[in-house]
């Protein structure tokens, strides 16, 4: 497929992927269609700060905005807000929509995202249970966030723990139930796993770890939550946030390959050389980690994926990507990630925890593979210069906090 | 509302309005000023926001903040006068305020 054939593209998923595609093909230069196709009310908008900033109210709708909503028809993007996408029919490129519209591409962006998981417990539909993944999500929840307000929130990854904290600083009573021995299992070490549970602790959130849930309890509305051990803790709201899962099914529907995700090669090409998949719903090979398919969750991959999409179908400079990075705003802490910790076989500190400042660097044999920085943004720039460009620092040199991390960075090899 | 001009490192100028209170990155962003990236949507985690702050208004935007200074550290191209534009707040005082913009921010 030659890129002067591409004269309409369709994106389904109108989130960060989806929006920053169709902005990335205008500015590449694409004079053709691009229809944006979307399943929430409003333009593609940032999802990260909803259990941050959003959250507490520190900032509105219009401030997550990734561009205002008249950039769209300025810039020729037809935007289908509220639009479902159905049914693909690849022979003849074609997507039907909800209602039974039918759009031609000659080149189909899948941005579809993830859904939050439900709980798979009785009582998981009860007024007061929450699920956290959109703007509309989060607005249902904020009028209920008051001062002690007892909050149960199930899951302690980070948007629970980042949920926990807003809670914690507007003044509810929290409690975290996770049904690992610590929070943040998939995540991160158990190291800084154990400093984040600390924080919380020493600011108030209560934690049933190794918790199960049995059933929300509730006859109007949600009461409490019971665990298998037979105790109850009584609740006002509960906050789910115990994971997502890729919403692929129009992929599978129309038979592309899925594995985890929509599988793709490294343009983000599916098993239709016509059909490009992006962002959460997509896994793909990861060239700093030798080529290991991963799906990532992340403002990071949403936004590489519509940068390569846009360099291929535009027939621009083919993108280098950049090492994944991702963040966490916990309280007054900044945790910067970056680099894949999985398959670490040591963890070196540098910086103490007891400093609320320190970063937490992973290797793999004597390559470095990722950093958990804490209020550390010199840690995490520079390690994740490093593993972008495949060099690594001696673990010993970390521990010489007389050095600074550019120094170090600069004498990497 | 306070108007702030971008310029490109090849000299093309943006005049844009930067409601007060946002950041002079997010008016850029919104306005689609190419060269701004902001991929983290002003979370300082990225540097994808560099700009250089016209001399004669550096009095007025005030200071790099420390963690800003950590992560200009490891951008390209950085002066004196470099800021990341997430972390400057638009006032009234910023009205006319010049922005320019650096060759690369990756």
């Amino acid at each position: 497929m030659s890129t002067g054939e591409i004269r309409r593209v369709i994106i389904i998923g109108a989130g960060q992927a989806g929006g920053e595609t169709a902005q990335r093909l205008r500015q590449g230069g694409f004079e053709g269609e691009i229809t944006l196709i979307g399943e929430e009310p409003a333009a593609p908008y940032q999802r990260p700060p909803l259990s941050k900033a959003y959250l507490k109210g520190d900032l509105d709708i219009d401030r997550l905005m990734l561009r205002p909503a008249s950039m769209y028809a300025e810039e020729r993007i037809a935007l289908l807000t509220k639009t479902r996408a159905v049914w693909i029919d690849r022979a003849n490129r074609k997507v039907r929509v909800e209602g039974g519209r039918e759009l031609p591409y000659d080149a189909l962006v899948l941005a579809t995202g993830a859904k939050p998981r439900k709980l798979p417990l009785v009582g998981a539909d009860l007024e007061g249970v929450y699920l956290f993944r959109t703007a509309a999500d989060v607005d249902r929840v904020r009028e209920k966030f008051v001062s002690s307000a007892k909050l149960i929130v199930i899951g302690a990854g980070y948007i629970g723990l980042e949920v926990a904290a807003v809670a914690r600083q507007l003044g509810l009573n929290v409690t975290v139930i996770e049904t690992a021995v610590r929070p943040l299992a998939r995540v991160t070490s158990p190291e800084v796993a154990g400093f984040f549970l600390d924080e919380h602790t020493r600011q108030g959130v209560r934690f049933v770890l190794g918790g199960q849930p049995a059933l929300i309890k509730g006859s109007d509305r949600v009461a409490g939550v019971a665990l298998t051990d037979g105790s109850e803790l009584p609740a006002d709201l509960v906050i789910a946030g115990i994971g997502v899962t890729p919403d692929i099914a129009i992929a599978e529907q129309c038979g592309l390959t899925v594995n985890n995700g929509i599988v793709t090669d490294r343009q983000c090409r599916t098993s239709d050389p016509n059909i490009f998949a992006i962002g959460d719903c997509a896994a793909r090979p990861m060239v700093h980690y030798e080529g290991r398919i991963v799906r990532l969750e992340s403002v990071h991959n949403a936004v590489e994926g519509a940068k390569i999409v846009a360099a291929t179908l535009t027939g621009g400079k083919e993108h280098t990507e950049e090492a994944p990075w991702f963040w966490s705003d916990q309280y007054d802490l900044k945790l910067q990630i970056a680099g894949l910790f999985h398959g670490y076989d040591r963890v070196v500190f540098r910086g103490v925890m007891a400093d609320r400042a320190f970063a937490a660097f992973y290797y793999k044999g004597d390559k470095l593979i990722a950093v958990d920085a804490v209020n550390r943004p010199a840690e995490y720039l520079g390690a994740k210069m490093l593993i972008q460009t495949g060099r690594t620092l001696l673990p010993n040199l970390l521990e010489d906090m007389s050095r600074p991390m550019k120094e170090l960075v600069a004498s990497a090899r | 509302m306070p108007k702030i001009t971008y310029i490109e490192s090849n000299g093309k100028e943006h005049v844009v309005d930067a409601p007060v209170g946002q950041t002079v990155m997010e008016a850029a962003v919104k306005h689609a000023v190419p060269g701004i990236d902001a991929d983290c949507g002003g979370a300082c985690a990225c540097a994808t926001c560099h700009v250089y702050v016209d001399p004669e208004w550096l009095s007025k935007t005030g200071e790099q903040n420390s963690m800003e200074q950590s992560m200009l550290d490891f951008a390209n191209d950085v002066e004196d006068n470099s800021r990341l534009s997430c972390q400057i707040k638009v006032s009234a005082e910023l009205d006319g305020l010049v922005v320019r913009l650096p060759k690369s921010q990756h």
